[in-house]
């Protein structure tokens, strides 16, 4: 029961940690980018590349995944998202979507479409006792790395001066504008940190949550649970949808596995209707 | 003479801001009824409440008898109270026509008829026609909206306000931003609406509000600040220090 | 509707209330390009016997598309789980021919009037709230609906699908052959039947009111229009649509594959319609064509890879900007600009009005 509790734990972290950027990129710029998931595709995929064919170490992985896709992210945004931002919703659905085929169709053809598994350092795998719980290792690890993220990203929005210039550009980007804030340049960072935190996430989130090539539609639905649930006025509502819909998931899987998946979408459904502006958002907000 | 509409007590608040402070307002049937008032005043905030895009935080309006103060803008319109915007709110993609004909059709609840081409409602097409010939639209009948000249475009807005057949039409600054050559038109049309039709206008000029009203009511920070005839108004220093201490 | 070069006629001897009637009627004649349409699909039955199969996917994919037409067109609402009603739809003529009747025009039948009642159900679902969580419902319910498939394999065959029915004579007179001859004509009666149907319903008041509502709201409420209850009929309608898009392909292909419910198939028929046009009706049936054989070509190069293809044109379009790719015929030389807006405002019978 409480090991349940905690893979849920780990398991929306991993959700959170993918998903937060998607909560900038639809919070700042309005911009329904169901591409994300891609990211974390990546991500994923260039840690399984590395570690398998050129025997680099999984700790190395890690940030070069975050690198490399914040990389991608920016060049992404530079050359194509940011021409998108004052189109309509239709377009930006249909682009993001062509994005995920393309990406799915790409991996397809170079990775093969089986399930890709990589090959944990031993101290990470198995299991450990704390206080009695059974927990395993690499669960631990993954919710010790999201937990310094979050307390990171939360520290970096509200103590630095760059936070309170994404904050102030998130509640009203053009008044943002007009104290001078360069909006754009802000974003543009704040895309390629969201696309690196994404990579990330999926290159932790390999061995838990699968990769395949079908990932950025298999999850997509989950990561804008994350957004819409949590809404995108705060870090906190993100992160505690996050936790819920993990453990919720982790739960409903474990224990009624014939209508787990249902329910999870019968719940957000009902959620969009009874509060379309997100579980956690404040009244008249966004 | 009875009232048509009224309002009683009517608050709204923004925050802690009091966009409309305890307006009770009483419009005589056939009456030509302005509001004036400076910037900021809360005029078009009262239209809206008065029209139902915004609700009171407190306070009743109330239409021929009715309390309409819970009811949705488009049950107060088919209850006999349109409006026509200070800035053009048209359908950019239809014909003068098109829109014309559509606000008719929703005044005679045709609106979920969905067999009959429009074409095959004689009546309606009639009546379009009348009135878009009214409102001296018709050689631009079957333009798109969003080419038509400025002048033509705020026509178009009293056309589609006046087919709902109005007991009492709310006119939010018919001339703003027409250009001086088109002006004339626009007013002259005002001027000739007719008579059993109770307007209420908001407006800036001066001259228009003098020359058109039989009764002003004066709003200043969102409250009644005075109300009277023409005359009455016209004589007020406190009105005149009010104007012109903006204006200066 | 986009008419080429159309220029208001100029009637002098007349009243305006014969300019006006005859601006309406020229809302709603046909068009050549339509009657073209109707003429070559039908004629493709002589002249293609050998790609019925083909044909039949594109009508079906067609009149799919003209479903999401009314709904995103009309309507105004971004549906990404508009194949729940379509493979609902299939599901339910299968599950019909199987356990009570085989006729299929009543399977059609029943499984449009079905595919509607969740259409009406879930329309309310989708009135309040932004574009975005529109489209998390709506892919929400589709998702719903896959997972149940999946889950009630005693009533659905799970992930094998559902086979083992047989689907009788059309109104027990016209078998289906081995060469897809009558599904074809089957389905592009159903096609044009549905179509009209829509036609009339876009060019009534009713159509008008939906345009207004999506061309701007607030004024459209001023004019009093109820906004909440057209949308909730015009997304009904689209869902029996769908609906029946969904069982002519069980019935023309006596198989129900769990793929009906797929989120691809959402996302296809959406770029279906953006390659025809949105908010048009025929934009659906041009997209459907362009879509099939865009597909078939792909697939002999990279059959397996025909996704990226998709998400490609995607992207392009996008990019490209859709009102470009809809309006291409303005990149033509103008005489040929001119030559095409006289075929598209001919059409049959007396002129009406002035012309050019």
């Amino acid at each position: 029961m409480l090991t349940i509790l905690f893979d849920g734990i780990a398991y929306g972290m991993l959700l959170f940690i993918i998903a937060v950027g998607l909560a900038i990129t639809l919070g700042l710029m309005n911009f329904i980018n169901l591409a994300h998931g891609a990211f974390a595709m990546a991500g994923g995929y260039i840690t399984v590349v590395l570690m398998n064919r050129y025997g680099v170490s999984f700790y190395l992985c890690l940030p070069i995944a975050f690198l490399a896709m914040a990389v991608v992210g920016v060049v992404l945004e530079r050359t194509l998202y940011r021409r998108l931002y004052s189109a309509s919703h239709l377009d930006q659905v249909l682009f993001s979507v062509g994005l995920v085929f393309m990406s799915v169709a790409a991996v397809q053809y170079f990775m093969g479409g089986q399930q890709q598994l990589i090959h944990l350092p031993p101290e990470l795998s198995g299991r450990t006792e704390i206080f009695g719980i059974g927990v395993g290792r690499y669960r631990l690890f993954i919710t010790i790395v999201c937990a310094v993220l979050v307390v990171a990203l939360q520290l970096a929005l509200t103590k630095t001066r760059f936070g309170s210039q994404l904050r102030a550009a998130v509640d009203d980007g053009r008044v943002a504008r007009g104290l001078g804030i360069n909006v754009s340049t802000v974003f543009a960072l704040t895309f390629a940190a969201g696309s690196g935190l994404a990579g990330l996430g999926g290159a932790m989130g390999a061995e838990i949550l699968g990769l395949d090539p079908n990932f950025p539609l298999k999850f997509m639905v989950y990561f804008l649970i994350v957004v819409t649930v949590g809404g995108t006025s705060t870090i906190t509502g993100p992160f505690l949808a996050a936790l819920l819909l993990g453990i919720a998931d982790v739960a409903g899987k474990y224990y009624v596995p014939e209508i787990g998946a249902f329910v999870i979408y019968a719940v957000m459904v009902i959620m969009l209707v009874l509060r379309p502006h997100g579980l956690f958002a404040r009244e008249g907000g966004r | 003479m009875s009232a048509v509409l009224q309002t009683r007590n009517l608050m709204k608040r923004f925050g802690g801001f009091v966009a409309t402070n305890d307006v009770s307002l009483s419009v005589e049937q056939g009456a030509r009824h302005a509001l004036i008032g400076p910037n900021g005043a809360g005029k078009t905030t009262l239209i809206n409440l008065l029209t139902g895009a915004l609700k009171p935080t407190s306070g009743r309006v109330i239409l021929q008898g009715e309390d309409i103060t819970d009811l949705p803008p488009h049950q107060r319109v088919r209850r006999g109270l349109a409006r026509t915007f200070q800035v053009n709110q048209l359908f950019p993609e239809f014909t003068p026509l098109e829109a014309v004909v559509l606000a008719i059709n929703e005044r005679e609840q045709l609106g979920a008829s969905a067999w009959k081409p429009l074409v095959r409602y004689p009546q309606v097409v009639d009546e379009a026609a009348a009135l878009l010939e009214r409102f001296g639209l018709s050689d631009v009948m079957g333009e798109r909206t969003s080419r038509l000249p400025y002048g033509k475009q705020r026509l178009l807005e009293m056309a589609l306000a006046f087919a709902a057949k109005p007991r009492v039409l709310l006119l939010d600054e018919p001339a703003a931003g027409v250009p001086e050559e088109e002006r004339h038109e626009v007013l002259a049309i005002v001027r000739a609406l007719p008579s059993d039709v109770t307007v209420v206008l908001i407006e800036h000029d001066m001259d228009l509000v003098f020359s058109f009203a039989d009764r002003i009511s004066v709003l200043v920070s969102g409250a009644l600040f005075t109300e009277g005839t023409v005359a009455e108004i016209a004589a007020d220093p406190r009105v005149k220090a009010i104007y012109l201490g903006e204006d200066a | 509707m986009t008419v080429i070069g159309e220029t208001t006629a100029a009637v002098s001897s007349t009243g305006p209330e014969h300019v006006a009637a005859t601006q309406l009627r020229r809302r709603n004649a046909w068009r050549a390009y339509e009657i073209v349409l109707w003429l070559v699909a039908i004629a493709l039955i002589f002249m293609l016997p050998s790609k019925a199969l083909l044909l039949t996917e594109i009508a079906i994919l067609a009149l799919f598309a003209v479903s999401l037409d009314l709904v995103l067109g009309y309507a105004g609402i971004v549906s990404l789980g508009h194949g729940a009603f379509f493979g609902l739809g299939a599901y339910v003529a299968g599950l019909f021919a199987m356990h009570f009747f085989p006729e299929p025009v009543t399977g059609l039948l029943v499984a449009g009037l079905v595919s509607g009642l969740l259409g009406f159900v879930t329309s309310f679902l989708v009135l309040r709230g932004s574009d975005l969580t529109r489209l998390m419902t709506t892919l929400g319910i589709a998702l719903m609906l896959a997972e149940l498939a999946n889950q009630m394999a005693w009533l659905t065959g799970g992930a094998d699908g559902l086979s083992g029915f047989t689907v009788g004579p059309i109104l027990g007179l016209f078998e289906f052959d081995l060469w897809g001859r009558t599904g074809y004509i089957y389905s592009l009666v159903v096609l044009f039947l549905a179509t009209w149907a829509a036609r009339r319903i876009v060019n009534s008041p009713f159509g008008l009111s939906l345009k207004a509502v999506q061309g701007n709201r607030v004024r459209a409420a001023m004019v009093g229009v109820p906004a909440k209850s057209r949308i909730v009929v015009i997304y009904t309608i689209a869902a029996v649509y769908a609906g029946f898009a969904g069982a002519l392909l069980t019935q023309t292909t006596s198989f129900v594959s769990p793929d009906v419910l797929a989120f691809h198939r959402s996302a296809d028929v959406l770029l279906v319609l953006v390659l025809g046009g949105v908010g048009y009706l025929y934009g659906g049936i041009i997209g459907a064509i362009i879509f099939t054989l865009l597909r078939d070509w792909f697939s002999v190069i990279t059959p397996q890879y025909w996704m990226f293809w998709i998400g490609l044109v995607l992207v392009i379009i996008v990019m490209v900007g859709r009102e470009n790719i809809t309006r291409w015929h303005t990149f033509l030389p103008a005489p040929i600009q001119r030559a095409l807006a006289r075929a598209a405002n001919w059409r049959p019978g007396p002129k009406i009005g002035g012309g050019q």
